[in-house]
């Protein structure tokens, strides 16, 4: 069997943990096994109804009061016990903030081999294969895990998602998680979200990216307003536009920042320094505007535009205006 | 307060990586080999937290000899003593393994430190296993990828960084936090720095002192295969008039590349 961590926020199941879900049915398919959501928290079940769509064998609830806010401690003794009862063969996570918080927990807890961040999980001889990412992309690491079970964090963005089928059913079985008392000694006692409701450039589906061509700070709104026309954007950063302190490093794409694959990644004045190539090089189309041509991002680009990001930049923005009204 | 900081020798991040097929691992000749750069703010914040509150810093490092620059240079920022946990064993790219060895450590050698501070992740292996790992083993809450930390008494408060926002996470000490950029802006060493790290003694301990089993300390991860990135190819490159290059763009991530 393989079970999912299911994650939410705000209320809502995150997006990647469909993800993994969706993936866990294929290799499971593959294996001839079974899938298993599974949600944690002080009183789970109402989110049973939004994970039957995507058609996993069976949703468990772990369940206690002390789960209300989010603890590595006590989500990983609540999953480390649940993997033991049932002999789970395989955990996934998505490699969200909390699954890359979790999942390290879960396996040093199993005494069980993690593959991080992966970006393909195939079966082979019977036998699960991960390959990920090593040196922010720099190289592909592909490995199996010598232990039972194994744990896996499945990267956002990269593997596709089941078409919810309305009225799937699945049994919903809730079950009570034992926390010894003063078990749990760090929580997250308060969530922060930024002031704008801007998604994070990992989950993006578009990152409008900008660097040193921007000039200065202030033309990041040239970014931003061509952001808040592309649905599910974000807008990203080289490292020398952080380290100048242009924009937070938050939005840093690269090795010293997020790497990232969305759909579109769109390089504005970014020339494409190695270490910034190999946060971004696993986006399904890469666009570069660039006022020299012998920029290296114009060899990793899809399409290019030579030419002053600042003309550039608004027309694209009026055009695409035009295409996403029609 | 007495802080151990957890740094790793990677490749910097300038590196080319060159890869050897035959072994599955990469080609070290050639590439310059530096403190992770998630560490440098480990170290850093450790001596402000030295400075505020007193006590000892001290770093460790798990690996091979040439590690020792490392721990040289983390010395000449300002941390008290070093240690090199000396495994012979090549990159394992596996947490697990060196978790139970850093756990192990802390336990019988380096008893009694109050917090354990780690970079975010290594930039290399990129697993952000070992922290949390190391957390578990012990027993100990953690707070990762951290922009923000405080301390007092017992007691630590800390932002980290979530999709679009932070997390404020209280812990109990002892603990285990990661740094993450923003954290802090690392000092550079200073010649006197330099000058005195090079006579200090750095103590090595011997894996086979930390008596962990065969078992715990093979591999999970078996490497089945290393490769290059698949090469992207250089598309089509647009120039002229700037309304013109738009158009002809947005025409073409609609309908050729269906992005929009």
């Amino acid at each position: 069997m393989i079970a999912v961590f299911i994650e939410t926020r705000d209320g809502k199941i995150k997006k990647s943990s469909f993800e993994a879900l969706s993936e866990a049915k294929r290799r499971a398919a593959e294996l001839g096994t079974d899938t298993v959501a599974v949600l944690v928290g002080a009183s789970v079940e109402t989110h049973a109804a939004d994970l039957k769509p995507y058609g996993p064998g069976k949703i468990v609830c772990l369940e206690n009061p002390a789960l209300a806010d989010y603890s590595p401690q006590g989500y990983s003794r609540a999953l480390c016990g649940f993997v033991r009862e049932t002999g789970a063969s395989a955990l996934f996570l998505a490699a969200t903030a909390m699954g890359k918080d979790l999942a390290p927990r879960v396996a040093a807890g199993l005494g069980a081999g993690l593959a991080s961040d992966c970006t393909k999980i195939s079966v082979k001889d019977g036998t699960l294969e991960f390959t990920r990412p090593i040196y922010a992309g720099k190289a592909f690491l592909t490995l199996i895990l010598a232990s039972t079970p194994q744990v896996a964090t499945l990267r956002p963005n990269v593997f596709p998602l089941d078409a919810p089928a309305a009225g799937a059913a699945a049994e919903v079985v809730k079950k009570a998680v034992d926390i010894p008392d003063d078990f749990i000694k760090g929580r997250v006692a308060e969530v922060l979200k930024e002031q704008s409701a801007e998604i994070d450039v990992t989950e993006a589906d578009v990152i409008v990216s900008g660097g040193r061509g921007l000039k200065g700070p202030e033309n990041f709104a040239l970014l931003r307003d061509l952001a808040a026309i592309i649905p599910r954007s974000a807008v990203g950063a080289s490292r020398s536009a952080v380290d100048s302190g242009w924009i937070g490093h938050q939005h840093q794409v690269g090795q010293t920042g997020k790497t990232v694959s969305p759909n579109l990644y769109l390089a504005v004045g970014i020339s494409g320094a190695i270490q910034h190539l190999a946060g971004m090089s696993s986006s399904k189309y890469i666009v570069a505007v660039n006022k020299d041509p012998e920029a290296p991002i114009f060899k990793v680009a899809d399409y290019g535009i030579v030419g002053d990001l600042f003309e550039v930049i608004p027309r694209l923005k009026d055009e695409l205006k035009k295409i996403l009204a029609e | 307060m007495n802080i151990l900081v957890f740094v790793k020798r990677v490749p910097d991040t300038e590196s080319r990586i060159r890869i050897q097929h035959e072994t599955r691992s990469i080609i070290e000749d050639g590439l310059n080999f530096v403190a992770s750069p998630y560490d440098e703010y480990a170290v850093e914040e450790a001596l402000r937290l030295k400075e505020a509150k007193g006590g000892t810093v001290r770093v460790v490092t798990v690996g091979r000899e040439d590690a020792m620059p490392v721990l040289r240079k983390c010395l000449a920022m300002g941390a008290d003593a070093a240690a090199l946990i000396k495994d012979d064993m090549p990159e394992t790219y596996d947490g697990l393994r060196t978790a139970r060895i850093i756990a192990r450590a802390v336990e019988r050698k380096f008893a009694g430190a109050d917090l354990l501070l780690f970079g975010k992740q290594s930039v290399g292996a990129d697993n952000s296993q070992v922290p949390a790992m190391t957390a578990e083993l012990l027993g100990l809450p953690q707070a990762s990828v951290v922009t923000k930390l405080e301390i007092e008494g017992a007691a630590g408060t800390a932002l980290r960084e979530i999709e679009g926002g932070m997390e404020k996470v209280v812990f109990s000490l002892p603990a285990v936090v990661t740094a993450q950029k923003g954290l802090n802006e690392p000092r550079y060493e200073t010649l006197k720095g330099i000058m005195a790290a090079k006579k200090k003694e750095i103590p090595v301990v011997k894996l086979d002192e930390l008596g962990l089993t065969a078992e715990e300390l093979a591999p999970k991860i078996v490497i089945t295969g290393l490769d290059a990135p698949p090469q992207r190819q250089a598309g089509k490159i647009l120039q002229g008039d700037p309304a013109e290059t738009a158009r002809e763009l947005v025409a073409l991530l609609h309908s050729e590349a269906k992005v929009i």
